[in-house]
């Protein structure tokens, strides 16, 4: 048995496992295909500061190897969070990490420090990278000098273990890993999902009501892995690895490509104990390539 | 209700026209728990433009047996490599899904109004509703006499009044068109079928001030209320159909009828 633990910032981890924001809920909705506190982390559902009802229907349409989705960061607010959701969660064994949205600086900065007054919060996933709303989200993860100052202020008000969520939808993400590093970030996770589109050619109408939407599944795979190839490449910090991971090898690739830990996404919603096997093939891997701990696969690409 | 997660194994293909076959899987004692309305999402192997699983109404279930029937209609590649699937092999299914349809009350009579593979959900409905004692009739609508589906299992529950679009069956023109629907001595309408098809059925029933419930096909991802994309607006706010539906009450959406 190879040690799986891994530690993110002051965050320790029973395993590389965790699951992506906006795939599995906030933990509850999995309880009837897997025990939540196996997983090395949950990154929750996008949380802001108040109720957001998201975009119009159709937000999703099925693409080679993927999907698009056009979301838009639908949820009840942090202060729901706290109340109906957080008494039951917080009793999960494993770290619980809120993925923070805002339209504005003062947002991002407000919510930060609710969150951080949550005791079994141990992290939050700071999302400059949501590319289905009009305010905020990507727009400040794509915009260099935008990102570092709602970091740095996000840094002042947030003490515990910091994770920022990079979009891929830019020229250079290794740019904007240092700038997380730089203002204090303790982590960074990538990649979000890329912007696309899919055309109805019958009825020539886009197939999401907001026209464009974010790319997930095994069809961003190898894009993802160049890209946490590249940031692992550039930064000190522990890198998170998302993009397409459907089974252990995959979640092996990334973690040879320099991750620290990776989250599964998209995989939950054609098998949603897929984070567990995960876990497991990841441990008989370690094992039969002789690994004493998970440590030793980080950035252990043969050249 | 918990959901499952499973292996099934095929008992029979059975192949009811061009378009549309039942599969028949064998399941467990959780099959008693299964209520009409209810959905299953179906994985698809070996098909290279499907990545999502799709989602299928249970048409039937044998709880003597332990057995779900589900209607399919070849609607794309992913339920066209469905349609092959021979007796001995496996699917994986996640089930029981969504909510159902509400019971009635002793002495009401129910009409349930159907089109295309809408009515699939509305066979297990009729079922469970005259094991109670319910008083059911159909109304079903197609395009022409070759497109009925399964004619002879919903003659086996209760009258069928039938509408097709060419007249080649039953009553020309749509289910609202149906001399049937005029005649009042009925309490609730369950409908299930294409969107316009259930926009009039709604539109009629908020008219005559009808109880209504409408089984939507809002596209779906993850069909566990964890990828929000299936949602559909309600008085509530935006809600997810895998979860808070796929059975609605038509006074709680928010239809331009």
């Amino acid at each position: 048995m190879a040690d799986l633990r891994i530690k993110i910032g002051d965050l320790s981890l029973k395993n590389p496992v965790m699951t992506a924001s906006g795939t599995c809920g906030f933990g509850p909705e999995m309880e009837d295909f897997f025990d939540p506190s196996l997983l090395g982390a949950i990154v929750m559902k996008g949380t802001t500061l108040e109720n957001r009802e998201g975009n119009d229907y159709p937000r999703m349409a099925e693409t080679p190897s993927g999907m698009l989705n056009a979301v838009g960061l639908q949820n009840k607010g942090i202060e729901n969070f706290i109340r109906n959701i957080y008494p039951i969660v917080r009793k999960y064994n494993t770290n619980l990490i809120v993925n923070v949205n805002g339209s504005t600086l003062e947002e991002y900065v407000q919510l930060s420090e609710i969150v951080n007054s949550l005791e079994d919060v141990p992290a939050i996933e700071l999302n400059i990278s949501c590319p289905n709303v009009k305010m905020g989200g990507m727009a400040f993860g794509t915009h260099l000098p935008t990102a570092e100052k709602v970091i740095r202020a996000v840094r002042k008000v947030y003490n515990k273990t910091l994770i920022v969520k990079l979009s891929p939808n830019v020229t250079d993400i290794t740019e904007f890993a240092r700038v997380s590093e730089q203002e204090g970030a303790d982590s960074v996770s990538l990649i979000n999902t890329l912007l696309g589109i899919a055309i109805n050619p019958e009825t020539r109408k886009p197939q999401l009501s907001t026209v464009t939407g974010g790319l997930s599944g095994p069809a961003v795979k190898p894009v993802a892995l160049r890209m946490v190839w590249q940031v692992a490449n550039a930064v000190k910090i522990p890198v998170i690895g998302i993009g397409g991971i459907m089974t252990y090898s995959d979640a092996v690739e990334f973690m040879l490509a320099g991750a620290s830990a990776v989250q599964v996404g998209t995989a939950i919603f054609i098998e949603p104990d897929s984070p567990v096997k995960i876990i497991k093939g990841l441990d008989s891997y370690l094992d039969r390539k002789g690994f004493s701990s998970a440590y030793g696969l980080i950035g252990a690409i043969e050249k | 209700m918990a959901k499952y997660s499973k292996d099934l194994l095929i008992i029979s293909n059975r192949r009811i026209s061009d378009e549309y076959f039942v599969l028949r899987l064998q399941a467990g004692e959780e099959v008693k728990l299964i209520m009409p309305g209810q959905f299953v999402q179906v994985l698809i192997e070996n098909s290279s433009s499907t990545f999502l699983r799709r989602p299928i109404s249970v048409y039937d279930k044998d709880i003597k047996n332990n057995t779900i029937d589900l209607l399919i209609k070849i609607a794309g590649d992913g339920t066209e490599v469905l349609s092959h699937i021979k007796e001995g092999d496996r699917l994986g299914l996640i089930y029981p899904l969504g909510n159902s349809f509400s019971m009635p009350a002793p002495g009401q009579r129910v009409l349930l109004v159907g089109g295309g593979v809408g009515v699939a959900p509305l066979f297990l409905a009729a079922k469970v509703l005259k094991e109670r004692g319910i008083e059911l009739e159909f109304i079903l609508g197609y395009r022409s006499a070759g497109q009925l589906i399964d004619l002879d299992s919903f003659l086996s529950l209760a009258r069928v009044h039938i509408t097709t679009e060419d007249g080649s069956y039953g009553e020309k023109g749509k289910v609202t068109d149906h001399s049937r629907l005029g005649k009042d001595n009925y309490d609730r309408i369950y409908c299930c079928g294409p969107d316009p098809m259930m926009k009039a059925v709604a539109g009629f029933a908020t008219q005559k001030l009808i109880h209504c419930e409408v089984s939507l096909e809002n596209l779906m991802a993850c069909g566990i209320g964890v990828c929000l994309c299936c949602i559909e607006p309600t008085v509530r706010g935006n809600v997810c159909t895998c979860t808070e539906g796929p059975v609605f009450n038509i006074k709680d959406l928010k239809w331009q009828i």
